[in-house]
């Protein structure tokens, strides 16, 4: 069993690096190649570490700096592990005058964390986005990755508290 | 691939759609995913094969059908019902009533303005495709302007049909696209890059999500004629990471069209090929800046550099690129298929054609049109958008998101094209409408537009990047009510300095919605200054917040 479980991940480990060196691969491991290739790291780690930062850089040959000064620069990154579950809040002008601020105070006074952050037991980030181009439906929020349209605070409330009560 | 092989496709899939007495066409775009609608889907193949009248009716997912706030929506061919809000449970009642009465339950009135009063040319296929088959784009002409293109005429010929239809970006900036494109043919280099502006930024627009998701190959199309008529074999669609399912479908038409070899190279047995990329975007709103996004293909950071050069001349690894938004490709298949004076037939004497609009807010009909250039705000909002919810009382509608302005009601019949919306101090931009009632606080509004630059803002330039911390600032100390009279005097002048200073669109059009809420709305800024209320009871001050 134990060496089941150790295996594991490390095959898991090699699969997501292989999704990476694909990417780069298929950019014939050019430099520019960079922003495609940070988007297959978030895609397959859920984050964009420095070690990982330093693999790309060594593999594409731009310094590290530029990998750090782009995996910074666009909101899109994430250089933080998130927790199990993501609540993404749309604040886009139509979210914002439908009411998403209400939300957003909402889940700050009953989880306490500001997005951007995750709960200390790391069962849910809070983030927000700038606009996800579903206005028709304002205020708009999505539960890892499904967008819910037409939100209030306590359809939030009550998504949010069926993730903290099945203790998944 | 040759004609006849084309009309062949078409023949085959028309036949095919031709043997089904009735079609439900359910919509598929993202805000109806969003309430249900795949699940939707299935249940009607379901439901169909279970009666067995899978020869009678087909249920199938189609593009946007325009009104997202009433999802998940559905149309029925031949009879043109559109039901809203649809469940699953009303499913066995509506194949009931395919041969009968349509159910009025769930119908949509058929003389709803918010239909009646389009005018469609890049939504013309909306609702009635499925955007995942490219056969459904054939039979509906799809390709034949790229064939038309490529066999009958020479670049020059398809340029002059631009320039005659006085086609103009839709991005938001209006430059005319003819003159663009000329520039680019004209310039020298052996290779020429096409690229697609899918960076759809602005807050509160969703015209190029919808295009992308509902009718992708008429993107494609555009592009590929675009290609011929500059001289450009390889071309990128830069497309927000945000909207997965616009590039899933996006990857998927890409592929379809390279297998019929429609994309790629020899298309239609010519010397002409055309490679197109996606690259992804990764949530900077300056990308949408046409040297920022270039600079994000290359792989790096999204800073804008000054112009000129132009793109047109020195773009993408220095060579001469056309840059045009995902609206604007849509409408050169239409153009090259029906003519440049067809086109020119609709809108005003200066801004031809239509414009797509993404109606959002306090507005009882949110979502998707497309209306000919020149109808009047008031019809928009308040004919085809149906007017505001009960209760309420329409304050502004907001064109052109960070970069554009608030309009009035004493000015809502103006016909919207370029011009008029820039004398009023706003902009067309890219097409997004927020409508706004007195339940919005236009300083609160004016903050939160600075806010979005401020964090958007590059950092490259100084006015920008300092202009937008210093205007949040007072904007903040305003609204909190700590504001005097001579804050109100300083955001002025910084408006001032920032638009006239700032190194690109970004810097130089923030300040638009705090000078046009300071302009049409100056006694709300005096109250929060001289009395500390909100009038609208939004901010937190002493009085009115909440």
């Amino acid at each position: 069993m134990m060496t089941q479980e150790e295996t594991q991940p490390k095959r898991q480990e090699d699969r997501r690096l292989r999704i990476v060196d694909r990417t780069m691969r298929m950019h014939g491991n050019e430099p520019h190649a960079l922003i495609e290739t940070l988007h297959a790291i978030q895609e397959s780690y859920g984050f964009i570490d420095l070690d990982m930062m330093r693999y790309v850089s060594e593999r594409l040959g731009v310094p590290l700096s530029k990998v750090y000064g782009v995996a910074t620069f666009y909101h899109f990154f994430t250089l933080k592990p998130q927790g199990e579950h993501t609540c993404v809040i749309c604040t886009g002008t139509a979210c914002y005058i439908g009411g998403a601020k209400a939300i957003l105070d909402e889940i700050g006074r009953q989880y306490k964390i500001s997005p951007g952050e995750t709960t200390k037991d790391n069962k849910l980030s809070l983030l927000t986005a700038r606009c996800l181009g579903a206005c028709g439906l304002a205020p708009a929020v999505v539960y890892d990755g499904t967008v819910a349209g037409k939100q209030t605070p306590e359809s939030v409330n009550k998504t949010l508290g069926r993730w903290f009560k099945n203790g998944s | 691939m040759v004609l006849e092989e084309l009309h062949e496709i078409a023949k085959i899939e028309n036949e095919r759609q031709g043997q089904f007495e009735h079609t439900i066409n359910i919509c598929v775009a993202a805000g109806c995913l969003s309430c249900g609608s795949q699940e939707l889907l299935d249940s009607f193949k379901r439901e169909i094969e279970k009666r067995g009248l899978e020869k009678w009716c087909n249920a199938k997912g189609v593009g946007c059908l325009g009104l997202c706030t009433a999802g998940p929506l559905i149309s029925v061919e031949p009879s043109g019902v559109i039901y809203k809000a649809v469940t699953v449970a009303d499913i066995p009642e509506i194949i009931d009533s395919l041969s009968g009465e349509p159910l009025k339950r769930l119908a949509c009135p058929s003389e709803m303005s918010f239909f009646k009063r389009q005018q469609k040319i890049v939504l013309e296929n909306f609702g009635r495709l499925d955007p995942e088959r490219i056969e459904e784009y054939i039979a509906r002409g799809g390709y034949e302007a790229l064939f038309n293109a490529l066999r009958d005429m020479t670049p020059s010929s398809v340029i002059d049909s631009i320039v005659k239809s006085g086609l103009r970006g839709r991005g938001g900036g209006g430059y005319p696209t003819g003159l663009k494109w000329t520039t680019v043919m004209k310039a020298s280099g052996t290779q020429k890059y096409v690229i697609c502006n899918a960076d759809e930024g602005d807050p509160g627009a969703f015209m190029d999500r919808s295009v992308l998701e509902s009718d992708p190959h008429r993107v494609l199309e555009g592009m590929a004629i675009a290609g011929y008529a500059v001289g450009a074999d390889k071309a990128f669609i830069y497309v927000r990471a945000e909207y997965p399912l616009a590039i899933k479908r996006l990857k998927k038409a890409i592929a379809q069209a390279e297998q019929l070899g429609v994309l790629g190279r020899g298309i239609f047995n010519t010397t002409f090929n055309f490679e197109i990329k996606i690259r992804l975007g990764a949530g900077a709103f300056v990308c949408g800046e046409e040297t920022a996004l270039i600079a994000s293909i290359e792989g790096s950071r999204g800073n804008p550099r000054p112009r000129p050069p132009y793109p047109a001349e020195h773009g993408l690894w220095g060579c001469p690129t056309l840059i045009n938004n995902v609206e604007t490709f849509a409408n050169v298949p239409a153009i090259i298929r029906n003519g440049s004076s067809w086109f020119s037939s609709f809108g005003t004497e200066k801004s031809k054609g239509t414009k797509v609009f993404a109606l959002a807010g306090r507005i009882n009909n949110t979502g998707l049109i497309e209306v000919a250039m020149g109808t009047t705000l008031r019809d928009i909002v308040f004919d085809i958008g149906g007017g505001i919810p009960e209760g309420s009382k329409f304050k502004a509608v907001q064109t052109g998101g960070p970069s554009g302005g608030c309009i009035t009601e004493e000015h809502l019949d103006i016909p919207v094209d370029y011009d008029s919306l820039t004398k009023l101090g706003s902009i067309m931009g890219s097409g997004g409408m927020i409508v706004m009632d007195n339940t919005s606080c236009m300083v609160d509004v004016a903050k939160f537009f600075v806010d979005f630059c401020m964090t958007e803002s590059c950092g490259k330039c100084v006015p920008c990047r300092d202009g937008s911390a210093q205007m949040y600032h007072l904007l903040n100390k305003i609204t909190k009510g700590q504001g005097r009279m001579e804050d109100i005097h300083m955001l002025e002048r910084l408006c001032d300095l920032v638009k006239n200073t700032s190194l690109c669109g970004l810097g130089m059009t923030m300040p638009n919605p705090v000078m046009s809420t300071m302009h049409y709305f100056r006694d709300e800024y005096l109250a929060h200054v001289h009395d500390k209320t909100c009038p609208a009871g939004v901010c937190n001050m002493k009085r009115g917040g909440h």
